[in-house]
């Protein structure tokens, strides 16, 4: 610590004025960061010149929703912090999507903002916005620079909020002259947060509680949320799963945490989950929930959820403990430590009636669609994503049917291969969470499979991909519908379908306009080629697939009903 | 159930927002919320009058700490402890019902503050409940106007 607040800034040393904005770039490389996603503005102004020396570290996005999506997608592929820097008022105002996108998924972010003068701040200037105010609700925290002084400090709080405990989005609002104003003396750098202490590690009997439980289960079942990625603790759950002999469903955001080639694997549950992972939950006798939070897109109606099973809950966050659900095995700590813990005292149990009732299920119920159909199916052309692909690309999705299809038929085998808005269902991520992600993995195939409403909401970053060569492939399964909320009008509003039929333009087009490649996909018999075919171009890809406009997603829990009572759809 | 919760909290600009948007977006419902600085110039101590049952409870003292300027979070509940609310009244009253008024006063060991011809000012310290009865017994005089702090809480003997 001492060493740290002695430790003179390199700019200090070398003589240079130690402004504000000398603070935050040299803070920020302190904290190891190679890529920051931004727009510029009045405000910024001496932050941005700062970074003139630096820009091959800077991402230029067209819209500043872009910029928090593709650090949101950076972060959830590398599980490092993403930085975002926008100006003050409008700028951001557009990070706000991105923010709580972030936050509903607990996704390591840090966001600068400019921020009016001090002197200002209150009196309605110019690009004003009570920003700290307005993103209050969608940040893990959030903090008004007032005072030089303070920036260094305040900055490596940020980080450090931002990527422990549970991680969530910071914003650090800077105004004008903070940036500008120098420092006399050497910066204040040491973390203070007297308030900020994440429980990490487990309470040993209740370890030995939930241990007990598992090993004396007959049914159990564990459910992976989000947090099982966001700890780095996959290869752990597999381990688990493995020595206790116990079948692993997963959320949407937990995709990939397990392989879903072991025959332990349920998939996902929930409304659009795999029929045998809904009624593994319901007919489980332990439910051991890991970094997952019991949302109501995953429990159905919560009074007949598991409602055979004594819950066993490891969360790093206490307040998710008996939210929704009542618990009885509490274990609040990081996911990696009460792993490690675990694996000590279970122990393997045949369960033989258990894994063989599971089976049977997969068998009875497998997810499926007509491949048959002479139409291009969407769940076809995801599955011949996935063949090209050999399953090893990251995947980042908009939001809808779509999203759906993928999580449904892509093979997820690796944590941080799913990039998805679960919690927030934000339309128009896709794209340029695809951007952040290649940017994040540059050797790493990037696909994003997007909705063709979705796709529209942002793609304006399709310039930043062409700009800063980042060959991400869209595939849009284009319905011509807003098709998830068609399916909804179809089953529940008597087909009545208002305000869900839309005429996208020309994709194909629009790619070339933008200085991609762009790709029209009408038959069948071309889906594999044209995929192939853009995973061998260079640069950015954009195919417009012309799938069957009024396909649903099956199986589907209607809203409020229990898991079990999910509709299985015409095929089954 | 009613609950007394402290929470002891830096003393920085944006945590009562920070406290009251979070307890509106969930839906907690607030009697009083009360906030003053403590011996510590740098730390402030919230007194939040909350209503719910165990579930919410548990949720209200969860989210608190969950707040990161938040330092701690107590609930007074099963802990003995001095509750204090702090009340000025002004009540219409005549000159010939002054002195009925003032026997009123005096059983609360409320403190006349001001006197004009036609009223007077009480100031009355006590739990709520108390504060309530008062208040009760004044509503036939007419109660012109009325303010109150909301409750403060300290657990009795030497803790913490
Ligand atoms: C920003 C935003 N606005 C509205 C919605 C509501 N919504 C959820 S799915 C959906 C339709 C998505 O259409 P598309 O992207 O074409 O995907 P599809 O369902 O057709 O695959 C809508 C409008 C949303 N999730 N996000
Ligand atoms: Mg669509």
């Amino acid at each position: 610590m001492a060493k740290a607040k002695q430790k003179k800034l390199k700019s200090a040393q070398k003589g240079k004025a130690c402004t504000g904005a000398v603070i935050f770039r040299e803070t920020l490389e302190a904290e190891g960061v190679d890529t920051i996603f931004g727009y510029p503005g009045g405000v910024v102004l001496p932050i941005f010149d700062e970074l003139y020396e630096s820009l091959d570290k800077f991402v230029l996005t067209r819209h500043e929703q872009g910029a928090a999506h593709a650090a949101d997608g950076y972060a959830r592929s590398t599980g490092k912090v993403g930085v975002v820097l926008a100006t003050s008022g409008p700028g951001a105002c557009n990070l706000i999507t991105g923010l709580a996108t972030a936050h509903m998924d607990s996704i390591p972010i840090v966001a600068f903002t400019g921020q009016v003068k001090t002197t200002l701040i209150g009196n309605d200037a110019f690009q004003e916005a009570d920003v700290t105010g307005i993103t209050r609700p969608v940040t893990k925290y959030n903090i008004l620079v007032k005072d030089v002084k303070d920036l260094a400090r305040i900055i490596h709080e940020a980080f450090h909020v931002a990527r422990t405990g549970r991680p969530g989005p910071v914003l650090v609002d800077i105004p004008f002259d903070v940036s500008m104003a120098e420092l006399a003396g050497t910066p204040d750098k040491q973390i203070r947060l007297p308030g900020y202490k994440p429980q990490l590690f487990g309470n040993p009997r209740q370890i030995q509680t939930a241990a007990k439980a598992i090993n004396a289960a007959e049914r159990p079942v564990i459910y992976a949320g989000g947090g099982v990625i966001l700890a780095n603790a996959s290869d752990l759950l597999r381990q688990l799963a493995k020595q206790a002999n116990v079948p692993v469903t997963t959320t949407l955001l937990a995709l990939g945490a397990f392989d879903q080639e072991n025959p332990l694997s349920l998939n996902m549950l929930g409304m659009h989950g795999a029929a045998y992972a809904n009624f593994a939950v319901q007919d489980c006798d332990l439910l051991v929930a890991i970094g997952a939070r019991f949302e109501d897109r995953v429990t159905g109606n919560l009074a007949t959820f598991a409602p055979k099973a004594k819950i066993v809950h490891i969360d790093v966050d206490p307040s998710s403990i008996a939210k929704n659900v009542k618990v009885d095995i509490p274990v609040v700590g990081d996911a990696a430590n009460i792993l490690k813990e675990l694996l000590k005292l279970v122990e393997h149990r045949p369960r033989t009636a258990w894994i063989e009732q599971i089976g049977k299920w997969k068998k009875q119920y497998p997810l499926t669609y007509d491949r048959k159909a002479g139409v291009i199916k969407p769940q076809y052309v995801i599955e011949q994503i996935c063949e090209a692909t050999k399953g090893e690309a990251i995947v980042a999705t908009g939001v809808g049917q779509h999203q759906m299809w993928t999580a449904q038929f892509f093979r997820w085998s690796f944590p941080r291969q799913i990039i998805s808005s679960g919690g927030l269902g934000t339309m128009g991520f896709g794209l340029p969470a695809a951007n952040g992600a290649q940017r994040g993995n540059p050797d790493k195939v990037v696909v994003s499979i997007d909705g063709d409403g979705s796709f529209c909401m942002t793609m304006q970053e399709l310039a930043t991909a062409v700009n800063y060569s980042l060959p991400v492939k869209s595939m849009i399964l284009n319905n011509g519908y807003l098709g998830m909320v068609r399916q909804w009008q179809e089953l529940f509003f008597g087909k009545r379908y208002s305000a869900t039929p839309i005429k996208s333009p020309d994709f194909a087009a629009l790619a070339r306009g933008f200085g991609a490649t762009g790709m029209v996909v009408t038959e069948k018999s071309e889906v594999r080629e044209a995929i192939e075919q853009s995973l061998a171009t260079n640069g950015p890809v954009v195919i417009d697939f012309h799938v069957d406009p009024e396909e649903n997603v099956w199986p589907m829990v209607p809203a409020g009903k229990s898991l079990h009572e999910m509709k299985m759809g015409p095929l089954a | 159930m009613r609950h007394i919760i402290s929470a002891l909290v830096q003393n920085e600009p944006g945590v009562l927002a920070h406290v009251a948007g979070m307890f509106a977006a969930r839906g907690f419902n607030i009697d009083s919320l009360v906030v003053g600085e403590t011996e510590n110039p740098d730390l402030s101590r919230m007194t939040i009058v909350v209503r719910g049952d165990d579930r919410v409870l548990e949720q209200v003292r969860k989210q608190l700490a969950k707040v990161v300027a938040v330092i701690r979070v107590r609930d007074f509940s099963g802990v003995a402890h001095v509750e204090r609310d702090l009340m000025l009244v002004t009540i219409a009253v005549t000159a010939e019902r002054r002195g009925q008024l003032m026997d009123l006063i005096n059983i609360f060991r409320g403190r006349v503050v001001d006197v004009s011809p036609k009223s007077v000012m009480v100031q009355l310290t006590g739990p709520e409940d108390k504060v309530e009865a008062f208040i009760e017994c004044c509503r036939p005089y007419g109660i012109k106007e009325l303010a109150r702090t909301g409750v403060i809480a300290m657990p009795r003997g030497v803790k913490e």
